[in-house]
């Protein structure tokens, strides 16, 4: 077959509960595993190569690959935070496409929101980064971090509450249309109604401008994704899902730059210009939201509207998947309304996947091509971005 | 000029405290006993260096000159912290945090003390206000009402964006 791209997307899996009901996170992602690679037509035995951003603790490079019961001869354990995921399918499509593997495993797990917290206590056991023993006196939470760079977005571009609150009230349309989307937001006794502006803006505030309704949602779940070199892209159980570009960059506080531009504006120029693809020919957008903010400014900087319009764009319904005039965004619900299990990367590929192949519960019609664009860390004082271009053939 | 928290004792009993053996930072946190505010300036490119560190981020050079900030500047960005569960907010929450913006060219990230969380506003001149501990202070800002009449500039493009904002609504 033809290489449409450089490498393909071929088995995908989600762990459908958003409780995880006495299973580990590591059970989760040996579960998405293989179902993953039965999907992709693909045995165990086929994996030769393992990325692992090491969520469920130890060191993944051996614990995980002796876990599955795996003996990969290429190990990725980059991590950084939610966007590892996007970074790991650049890292196989470089590998594969160069002939360095054939058949690439991600998996993702965790207990978030039932409590299985071993690895994040085993890093609060180490000593302090020069950067943490600045900040840890003031305590800076999450939604703090990325609320602090929506506050200078509104005061410089003139962002409204209103503008945030559309990206939340998208993300519930679609997520309405996805059954485990639904079943997880009555698992986690959120009612599974359309949200309005007002809704939104009247939900608590956590950290000003950010209302709950602005923040993601904490769950338990996992998946995982298999990516196989060209030559085996061919008579699979699903069509290619050819990754056409990749990108991966990192901004900081620093002195200097603008806390309102994001990392995207590198990683979205370097897998925009591999793939020969504008932002503009784009179909189905999944970007990473942790925070409605985290769009915002990620819509800008991947070029999809000029920088500051990002509030604007997201407004007024366009990114609906049954709408014209910009990408269809989060189309399973995202992290606002379907899952973010504290890491939410692979489910942007396995989404944007299910796009290219036809079975998004909110399909875009004809869709070709799909960007998963993922944001790990904080806004304001440091992130990692990853921008993968997706396609069919 | 100089100023210390007087009236916050429940944040300063429950803030988690710098670790004073933290080679890149430990002569930061040990200067803050005497009230002063250092950074670093690269003597090779200039750069301004902060957080402080072994190092210029822009050149590598080790070379730098520790120098005293006059501890004033601006509310470059904020938040106001409704919810937290950090060590050191329970029972004082909403606790305002800031990225301010110093005068010698470097920025960081802090409480905003002694204002109305309402009233916090992006390019909002402030000024260090220390909290003292045991061995240490900790910088803290507070509006600083003598630098105010310089930035009237600044608080009205903040309010012509907030216009502008209910404008195109």
């Amino acid at each position: 077959m033809k290489a449409d791209g450089l490498a393909s997307i071929a088995g995908i899996d989600e762990f459908r509960p958003r409780l995880s009901f006495g299973k580990s996170a590591w059970q989760i992602k040996a579960e998405c595993a293989a179902r993953a690679l039965a999907d992709a037509g693909l045995d165990w035995q086929d994996v030769d190569a393992l990325y692992d951003c090491g969520e469920a603790g130890g060191m993944p490079g051996f614990t995980m690959a002796e876990y599955l019961g795996l003996h990969p001869s290429l190990i990725d354990n980059t991590a950084v935070g939610g966007s590892s995921f996007e970074l790991h399918a650049a890292h196989a499509a470089t590998a594969l496409s160069a002939g360095r593997a054939q058949v690439a495993l991600l998996t993702y797990g965790s207990t978030k929101r039932s409590g299985n917290y071993a690895a994040t206590d085993a890093l609060s056991t180490a000593p302090p980064s020069p950067s943490a023993n600045m900040e840890l006196p003031y305590g800076l939470t999450t939604p703090g971090a990325y609320a602090i760079c929506a506050s200078r977005h509104m005061a410089r571009y003139g962002t409204t509450a209103d503008q945030l609150a559309a990206v939340s009230v998208t993300a519930r349309v679609h997520a309405l249309r996805n059954p485990d989307a639904v079943a997880g937001l009555a698992a986690l006794r959120i009612k599974a109604t359309e949200l309005t502006t007002e809704m939104v803006l009247a939900s608590p505030m956590i950290a000003d401008p950010l209302h709950l309704l602005d923040c993601c949602l904490i769950n338990d779940g996992g998946g995982a994704v298999v990516i196989v070199a060209p030559d085996l892209a061919a008579d699979r159980p699903h069509p290619p899902v050819w990754i056409l570009g990749a990108g991966e960059a990192t901004r900081y506080l620093g002195n200097h730059d603008d806390i309102t531009v994001s990392a995207a504006v590198d990683s979205g120029r370097q897998a925009f210009g591999q793939a020969g693809v504008r932002p503009g020919e784009i179909d189905v957008a999944m970007i990473y939201d942790s925070f409605t903010i985290t769009v915002i400014v990620a819509l800008e900087d991947l070029g999809f509207c000029a920088k500051g319009e990002g509030g604007a764009f997201a407004d007024g319904g366009r990114l609906r998947f049954d709408e014209p005039g910009g990408p269809a965004l989060n189309t399973d619900g995202g992290g606002l309304s379907s899952s973010h299990p504290g890491m939410r990367g692979i489910f942007l590929l396995i989404e944007a996947t299910r796009q290219l192949r036809g079975a998004s519960t909110a399909q875009v019609p004809g869709a070709r091509l799909a960007v998963a664009h993922g944001t790990g860390g904080w806004l304001t004082t440091r992130h990692v971005a990853g921008t993968v271009v997706l396609g069919r053939s | 000029m100089e100023t210390t928290v007087a009236d916050g004792p429940d944040a300063g009993a429950s803030r988690p405290l710098p670790s004073l053996d933290e080679p890149d930072t430990a002569a930061f946190w040990s200067a803050t006993a005497a009230g002063r505010l250092t950074y670093r300036v690269c003597r090779r490119c200039g750069e301004v260096v902060f957080f402080p560190r072994s190092h210029c981020p822009a050149d590598l050079s080790p070379d730098l000159e520790v120098r005293d900030s006059a501890g004033r500047g601006t509310v470059y960005a904020f938040t106001v912290l409704r919810r937290s569960a950090a060590p050191g907010h329970q029972g004082r929450l909403p606790v305002v945090l800031a990225v301010v913006q110093l005068r010698e060219g470097f920025r960081m990230l802090t409480e905003i003390v002694g204002a109305d969380p309402g009233a916090v506003r992006v390019d909002m001149p402030v000024r260090v206000r220390w909290e003292p501990h045991e061995g240490l202070r900790i910088p803290l800002f507070e509006p600083d009402s003598a630098q105010a009449g310089l930035n009237s500039l600044h608080q009205g493009g903040w309010v012509a964006c907030s216009d502008s904002r209910g404008a195109s609504s």
